[in-house]
């Protein structure tokens, strides 16, 4: 079996893989990072999107060795845990961004990567096309959009949303 | 998906050998289209070969009157360049819309048009542009690469490093997404080329993929302009019908998204 290695969320990780392991079943069955959802496995859904380094992509579309040596970020990344809460996982509480939460890992990620690329002043049709790829079966999206725009504005002056890892 | 060899070559040369000396061998680019495909099983190669080391194949660059984007640049990359937005402002424009970020990030223009996706946006820019497809054997001019259903000029160890696009005197691209998929129902770029060269490729509507309309060229030489092309009519007749659109209604749209063109061409 190939053997790999990359970093995730900031620590160096090894694993042997077959060659068809998506990046996703990595990341959730070998390494138990299970904040990454697979919604649709077929490229639709958005549920699964991370960071590889620095782009927003789908982990069900990208298998794990293509990632390797690359630089992961998950949702599980972004705030340490039992600390504080990244600007935007806030922003998505604050303005009840999320329902099920089903779609919010994927969600958040890919706000992030829009505000990386974008900056912080994001209007509303900014975020709703950055959006076209995360399909979400509760909240209509009307607050999820709120939510981004809010947490755009907050991460201003934090920490640059960890684009690296 | 079945289990593969998989292989990552770092050069075009490593990559070619791969491709002669393995069995049932497929290059991998972006994977948004070949990852999806080998998941339905509906490809199973025995080898993989990755070009995503090779970073030659990455790149964007003015090459005295053309835009050359090297194989692995992704839709992302296009879309934000500035040397292609200041160079060939619809071509960026066409990248900015292919699917959503994420494919973006991760799909390559070298991928989209050796899969040649019947409603893939690339072939259309390829085709009005009258682009260059360099591989790692020769140039092969773009009317004589794309040639039916996901089907090119290329031979199986043959590898896209570059594509070669002109520059025109102004172009314009018009896409009426399919709403679920964001492929092109119809997509229609329009380029001026020269004081009596202009062309239209339409993709998203024809039974063998992208295609050109000359009746509406020979309008638009006459002059340049939406209104040029108002009773230029597209038989119907050899277009796609299937459960997204009729052949009907993709030739009208044909003539909608023309004309919209035509105007982003004149902005
Ligand atoms: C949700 C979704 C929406 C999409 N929407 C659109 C859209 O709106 N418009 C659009 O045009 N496309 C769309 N696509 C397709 C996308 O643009 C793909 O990126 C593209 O079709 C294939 O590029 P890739 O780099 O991912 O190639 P891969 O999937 O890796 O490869 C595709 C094929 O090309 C071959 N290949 C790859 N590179 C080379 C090369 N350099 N030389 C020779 N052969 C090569 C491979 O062997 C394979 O057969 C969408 C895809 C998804 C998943
Ligand atoms: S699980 Fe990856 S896009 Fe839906
Ligand atoms: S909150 Fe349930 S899918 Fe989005």
């Amino acid at each position: 079996m190939p053997r790999m290695s990359l970093t995730v969320n900031g620590k160096a990780v090894s694993a042997d893989v077959e060659a068809r392991t998506l990046l996703v079943t990595l990341l959730r069955e070998h390494l138990k990072l299970t904040g990454t959802h697979v919604g649709c496995d077929t490229s639709q859904c958005g549920a699964c999107v991370v960071h590889v380094d620095g782009r927003a992509v789908k982990s069900c579309t990208m298998l794990a060795l293509q990632a390797d040596g690359a630089r992961v970020l998950t949702i599980e990344g972004l705030a340490p845990e039992g600390g504080a809460l990244h600007p935007m996982q806030e922003a998505f509480r604050t303005h009840h961004g999320l329902q099920c939460g089903y779609c919010t890992p994927g969600m958040i990620m890919t706000a992030i990567d829009l505000v990386n690329r974008e900056g912080h002043e994001l209007d509303e049709h900014t975020i709703r096309a950055g959006l076209e790829g995360n399909l979400c079966r509760c909240t209509g999206y009307h607050n999820i959009v709120k939510a981004i725009a809010a947490g755009a504005s907050a991460m201003k002056g934090k920490r640059r949303a960890a684009s690296a890892a | 998906m079945y289990d593969f060899t998989f292989h990552r070559p770092a050069d075009v040369k490593k990559a070619a050998a791969l491709l002669q000396s393995s069995e049932e061998v497929k290059l991998l680019a972006g994977g948004q289209t070949l990852i999806p495909t080998l998941k339905q099983r509906l490809a199973a190669p025995r080898n993989l070969v990755d070009l995503g080391a090779i970073e030659d194949l990455v790149g964007i660059e003015r090459k005295g009157r053309n835009v050359v984007i090297g194989a692995m640049t992704h839709h992302a990359t296009v879309a934000a360049s500035a040397v292609v937005m200041k160079a060939i402002p619809a071509l960026a424009e066409l990248a900015s819309h292919i699917g959503d970020p994420a494919v973006r990030n991760q799909g390559t223009i070298g991928g989209s048009i050796a899969n040649n996706d019947p409603a893939a946006d690339y072939p259309a820019a390829c085709i009005g542009l009258g682009a260059t497809i360099i591989t790692s054997k020769r140039k092969i001019e773009a009317d004589d690469f794309f040639t039916g259903l996901f089907e090119t000029a290329l031979e199986p160890d043959e590898i896209i490093t570059q594509v070669s696009f002109p520059l025109p005197i102004r172009a314009g691209y018009a896409k009426f997404p399919n709403p679920a998929s964001r492929y092109a129902l119809v997509g229609v770029f329009v380029a001026e080329r020269g004081k009596k060269e202009v062309r239209v490729a339409v993709t998203g509507a024809g039974e063998s993929g992208v295609f050109r309309v000359p009746a509406m060229e020979r309008a638009l030489v006459k002059r340049f302009a939406p209104k040029s092309l108002e009773g230029v009519k597209v038989d119907a007749n050899s277009l796609v019908s299937d459960l997204h659109a009729g052949a009907e209604y993709r030739a009208h749209l044909i003539g909608v998204m023309a004309q919209r063109a035509v105007e982003a061409a004149e902005k």
